[in-house]
């Protein structure tokens, strides 16, 4: 049988387990953290640890045009820094990756459109886009709100984890893969496999939905406006609220996205939780339960 | 302290609920309601200071927070340490989950913006910039 080689623990691994994180299984163990809260006591403040402390009537604008993403991203951090909690972004010449890896409260307005990967990794500002996102628009938010005014490419929001994110026109294929929480709003209509392998979190759809929507969901909830071309597998139609109805044209409404005639027409897509496999069942023990 | 939903929804191991759960012996899916919406009428004082600040109309990420259950005793998860946090026994649990999620809410933010949370500590080990 084949052992295991282990080295001497490095000084990272040494402050990791002073941190009191193991290798070991997880399995019937845990990290016992003592934490009181008195519930009475005034708040401390709202901030992350090492949150940068910003005013939103504090405001500057950065021109983008002769700068590149890295820098314009570091010019935004620095702002910060300096306590600046309104940004507007000019000339943003649709280049990837700007706005990215945000983890502070932010007023971010961009005006013009962005390339790839466009506000990904996210935690807590709220951003308005003037114009167009392209694909992986938010991706791994955290919380916060964007905006997008115009359309959106595929993966819009993909394994978005908090927050809303709002597009008013129409969005591509592959909306919220892997979706674990938050909410993702389209004005328009949006592609196929939207919503594929989602698993927490709310969709609304104001518009169409491509072929497969919602296909091989786990858990969530999808409002759709209009049709769908096809659900996918394991995607069932749910039965609206009043709680449902209450949250979508609040939502909506937040937004400036509700229909003239209400929320009437909208229909809830859930999962129909017949491909929930994930156990220790072996493949062929899985082709009986199914 | 509140009750705790019935058995097969606690983690305890304990009443499985359907044939495929027993098969298995362990729990499928989430063991509370994740699809709960939020009653805005419920709100607590400390969350709506703390979407104020944030600068939201509602309560954005927290819509996803719920209050759940480790090991048989009242817990919230919290995604920045990846673990869940059981709440102090000396804390009163309300008899609606509407309410027991607002507590919950209000609880890991006091949380995750405290001192003591392990996040202050992963900062200063792993930070790149």
């Amino acid at each position: 049988m084949a052992e295991i080689a282990r080295s001497t623990p490095t000084a990272q691994d040494l402050r990791v387990q002073e941190l009191g994180f193991h290798t070991e299984s997880l399995k019937g163990r845990s990290i016992e953290k003592f934490f009181d809260i008195d519930l009475d006591a005034p708040a401390q403040g709202f901030s992350l640890p090492d949150a940068y402390d910003v005013d939103f009537k504090k405001r500057a604008e950065i021109d983008a045009s002769n700068m590149t993403a890295s820098v314009v991203n570091q010019a935004i951090r620095m702002l910060m820094q300096d306590g600046y909690g309104t940004i507007v972004i000019r000339n943003p010449g649709a280049k990837h990756s700007i706005a990215v890896g945000i983890l502070n409260r932010l007023n971010l307005i961009i005006e013009g459109s962005l390339g790839y990967f466009g506000c990904g990794l996210i935690d807590g500002p709220n951003i308005r886009i003037s114009g167009r996102v392209g694909w992986s628009c938010a991706e791994n938010m955290m919380s916060g709100t964007v905006l997008i005014e115009k359309n959106a490419g595929s993966q819009f929001g993909a394994a978005i984890r908090g927050g809303d994110l709002v597009c008013k026109g129409d969005v591509g294929s592959r909306t919220g893969i892997d979706m674990k929480g938050g909410n993702i709003i389209v004005g328009g209509d949006t592609g196929a496999f939207t919503g594929f392998m989602m698993q927490r979190g709310r969709m609304v759809i104001c518009g169409n939905a491509g072929k497969n929507l919602g296909d091989s969901m786990y858990d969530g909830t999808i409002y759709l406006g209009v049709e769908p071309a096809s659900l996918g597998v394991d995607a069932v139609w749910g039965e609206m609220t009043d709680l449902d109805r209450q949250w979508l044209t609040r939502k909506l409404r937040m937004y400036d996205l509700l229909p003239q005639g209400g929320i009437g027409a909208f229909r809830k897509i859930v999962a129909g939780k017949q491909l929930w496999n994930y156990d220790n069942l072996e493949p062929t023990e899985k082709k009986m339960v199914l | 302290m509140g009750k705790q939903p019935k058995s097969g929804k606690n983690g305890s191991g304990e009443g499985l609920d359907t044939a495929r759960e027993k098969m298995i012996g362990q729990h499928i899916g989430y063991r509370y309601d994740v699809n709960l919406l939020p009653d805005y009428d419920r709100l607590t004082p400390y969350l709506k200071a703390y979407m104020e600040f944030m600068g939201w109309d509602d309560l954005n990420w927290l819509e996803d927070v719920h209050l759940g259950y480790e090991a048989g005793e009242p817990a919230i998860f919290d995604r920045n340490i990846n673990g869940w946090v059981r709440i102090p026994k000396s804390i009163d649990l309300p008899d609606n989950q509407q309410d027991r999620d607002m507590l919950a809410r209000e609880l890991l933010v006091r949380f995750q913006t405290s001192p003591n949370h392990p996040l202050k500590e992963l900062n200063k080990a792993y930070r790149k910039f």
